[in-house]
């Protein structure tokens, strides 16, 4: 990065696990890297001055899981928009999944990525490649390379692994780049035809339901080959207490498996699908109450390592349809802090010390990535947000071309208002903003 | 314009007692119109209902095709089969079509769970769900309902038990909320690979043997077996499922008293029902069929804005 001038973040709550400091004070960047983190560092010779006075100054969040679109479908979302929506949300770095078109399978689709995202100049895109040519499931993808074109992790994500040959020798093969192998749990048979979680309501509604067997049998299994294989199987969009249990058990026993949890599955229940609700739908489907108490549980516990948004975006008409016909998804990288905050902070789940570990510190140290504290000489990725704005949810003023959230109209607490990439400044909450703060201020 | 049923009739789950009673009671009268030499009343003069069948249904399609000309209503039938249309489109841009050519009513029977109330939704028209995929068909639930409150008098405390293929059943699901509404017990039986995980939360009795059903219930609604299922592996063969769930007259003959037969049609005879009993002295099914068009002609009248006790005097409007 080339010399930027400084900037000083002054009077926030320095929250930097990683570090074990959670204290009022100044953070000073400088040639893109963190230069000072801890105490006051008062005024500054040139450094441009910003405001964090009832903020929280946190390493920045990295989202280990989203879907781009690009190349293939330019149309619903772009690297560019993607990596814009990701500074928006207080990103600062995202990980991109490969089930593009043509599926990120090579050295030259993990290039490809990489430029785009340079070109884009907002958050920081890392590139996960695909387990499997073609995402085909059936010959292992040139890991070596793609790793070396720049690749953080590999993944069939969108597809499970169906099989658990291919899965183990992905978990042994990947140990030699020390990159994690990304799971999407599911059982492709039980889950075949289902649109929602399987139970009462999809026995209401008349939908095939998806069993959380589908998602659980495929953890067991990988956490078996992980422990066969000694690779690091890192298990994606958790959804089930069963899988919570699985987790816990593969851990206590030092098997390399570590996982993720989306916002979605901690604070919506199969309930918000009464309608039809096709902006509700996803894969895995939102579970039932006991699930999601399972879930903030093991956030909470640190049985689920990090929060990730698998933000999928897809266009307006594509999700205007039957339900079981709908495509899976919703985007999440502008609402995932604010959803956090909301349902795992502010109920009493978690502080916001473990929401900072969980969507910054384990990121960057279980994937391996730059970022994720604020020790002296590391990368400028900082994110400074307001724990108490609280917003309205307008999917029109999204900067991600998705509009499919089940959060539109819902009030959170929690925004990014400030996002900092290699010491430059990639989002600033815009003057609306600014007048929540001050509807905040008048509200008390 | 809002009835005493609201905007739509999507389904029996949300409709109160008192509803689903204003249905039936609207019917009676209704019933007798079909007895006459001119089967008309001008109740429905001037509004324009639309049949929208996305998937094949003869006879419920007849059926409120009946109930809409005996009400005087214009009508018109759009089949939208085959696959070469993508489901999505259509139904986004028939809703569209429909809303700017002021349809006053929409019957709709569709493959997809939520199409009737997807349509609802962004129609201003009323919309009568004539079967929605798996999820509802209120029309039938309510004409099983008349049929039974014809030979009990009352729902209340009779045993009701819906046999067979409950999963992929819509019929089995307007069933279970309008017979529990009306103060009856409902069972189900059938094969557990037929029955929805966790059925026993809708406040059911699960029979895994139809012998037990039997002895248990005064009707047994004897849902149509989609010989698909078979193919799907959701059971082995037809004539395992007769062997074992078939409601066969050797088995009624063990009841400890009579049992009245429903059933949705159409039947494969031999399969979940024998000839014997589909004709025999115990079977309402063509009683059914009579009260699907009194039923429906009750539903359109009230969604119409038809004054319940206004429904007799509509009936004299034919003289
Ligand atoms: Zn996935
Ligand atoms: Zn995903």
């Amino acid at each position: 990065m080339s010399s930027q001038r400084p900037i000083l973040l002054r009077g926030g709550r320095v929250l930097d696990p990683s570090r074990n400091i959670d204290d009022v004070g100044d953070v000073l960047v400088s040639d893109g890297r963190i230069e000072s983190a801890s105490g006051r560092i008062g005024s500054h010779d040139d450094a441009e001055i910003i405001d964090c006075d009832g903020c929280i100054v946190s390493p920045g969040f990295i989202d280990v899981h989203c879907h781009l679109r690009e190349p293939g479908r330019e149309d619903v979302e772009t690297i560019a928009t993607g990596a814009r929506a990701a500074a928006a949300g207080g990103f600062t770095a995202v990980c991109a999944m490969p089930n593009t078109d043509p599926v990120t399978d090579n050295q030259a689709a993990v290039g490809f990525i990489i430029r785009q995202a340079q070109r884009a100049d907002a958050s920081r895109v890392h590139v996960i490649g695909a387990i499997s040519v073609g995402q085909m499931g059936e010959r292992l993808a040139e890991f070596g390379e793609m790793v070396a074109a720049g690749a953080v992790a590999v993944s069939d994500d969108g597809k499970p692994v169906v099989s658990a040959q291919l899965m183990r020798t992905a978990l042994e093969y990947a140990r030699s780049f020390s990159i994690p192998v990304i799971d999407h749990c599911e059982e492709p048979t039980l889950a075949l035809g289902g649109s929602m979680n399987e139970g009462i309501v999809s026995a209401r509604l008349g939908l095939k339901g998806i069993p959380s067997e589908a998602e659980e049998i495929m953890v067991i299994r990988d956490i078996l080959l992980a422990r066969r294989s000694g690779g690091h199987v890192h298990l994606a969009h958790m959804s089930t207490h069963g899988s919570v249990e699985l987790i816990r058990w593969g851990k206590d026993r030092g098997i390399n498996v570590t996982a993720e949890v989306c916002p979605h599955h901690v604070s919506l229940t199969e309930e918000r699908i009464l309608s039809y609700d096709t902006n509700a739908k996803m894969n895995p489907p939102l579970r039932t109450a006991k699930d999601v108490e399972a879930l903030r549980n093991a956030v909470k516990d640190g049985t689920i390592d990090m929060i990730a948004t698998d933000h999928a975006p897809h266009h307006y008409d594509e999700k205007e349809r039957e339900f079981a016909d709908a495509p899976n998804g919703i985007v999440g990288l502008e609402t995932a802090l604010a959803v956090a905050v909301t349902n795992l902070v502010k109920r009493g789940h978690i502080d916001f010390r473990t929401l900072v570990e969980k969507m910054s510190c384990a990121p960057a140290r279980l994937f391996g990535l730059p970022g994720g504290t604020f020790a002296h000489g590391s990368p400028a990725d900082v994110t400074v947000f307001d724990p108490q704005l609280s917003w309205r949810v307008d999917p029109s003023e999204f900067l991600t071309k998705g509009r499919n959230t089940p959060y539109a109209g819902m009030t959170l607490e929690g925004r990014a208002i400030c996002t900092i990439v290699g010491g430059k400044v990639v989002h600033r909450l815009a003057s609306d903003g600014a007048n929540a703060r001050q509807s905040r201020a008048s509200s008390g | 314009m809002t009835s005493a049923l609201g905007k739509d009739l999507l389904g029996l789950e949300f409709l109160s007692s008192e509803q689903i009673r204003l249905i039936l009671d609207t019917a009676e009268p209704f019933k007798e119109i079909s007895e006459r030499s001119i089967k008309k009343v001008p109740a429905l003069r001037g509004s324009t209902i639309v049949n929208l069948f996305f998937e094949n249904s003869t006879r419920t399609r007849i059926s409120f095709e009946f109930a809409e000309k005996r009400l005087s209503a214009d009508t018109v039938n759009v089949s939208a089969l085959g696959s070469s249309v993508q489901k999505g489109e259509t139904l986004v841009d028939t809703a569209r079509n429909l809303e700017a050519m002021r349809i006053d009513m929409v019957v709709i029977r569709h493959g997809a769970s939520g199409a009737a109330q997807f349509l609802a939704d962004r129609i201003e028209s009323n919309v009568i769900n004539a079967g929605d995929g798996l999820h509802e068909h209120p029309t039938q639930g309510l004409l099983d309902l008349l049929t039974l409150r014809d030979r009990f008098g009352e729902l209340a405390g009779k045993k009701v038990c819906i046999c067979g293929d409950v999963l992929h059943s819509r019929v089995a699901r307007s069933n279970i909320w309008g017979l529990k509404k009306m103060g009856a017990e409902v069972a189900v039986c059938g094969p557990r690979s037929l029955l929805p995980h966790g059925i026993e939360e809708f406040g059911v009795t699960v029979f895994e043997r139809i012998e037990d059903a039997i002895q248990w219930a005064d009707a047994l609604n004897v849902l149509r077996l989609q010989l698909e299922r078979m193919t799907a592996g959701y059971i082995p063969s037809s004539r395992e499922y007769n062997r074992v769930f078939g409601v066969t007259r050797e088995r009624l003959e063990r009841a400890p008293h009579d049992i009245l037969i429903l059933h949705p049609g159409p039947m494969n005879r031999g399969v979940e029902i024998d000839s014997d009993v589909a004709d025999g002295p115990h079977s309402v099914i063509l009683h059914q069929v009579t009260n699907g068009v009194a039923i429906r002609m009750a539903v359109l009248y009230l969604l119409a804005g038809g004054r319940p006790e206004l429904a007799e005097a509509a009936k004299g409007g034919a003289r």
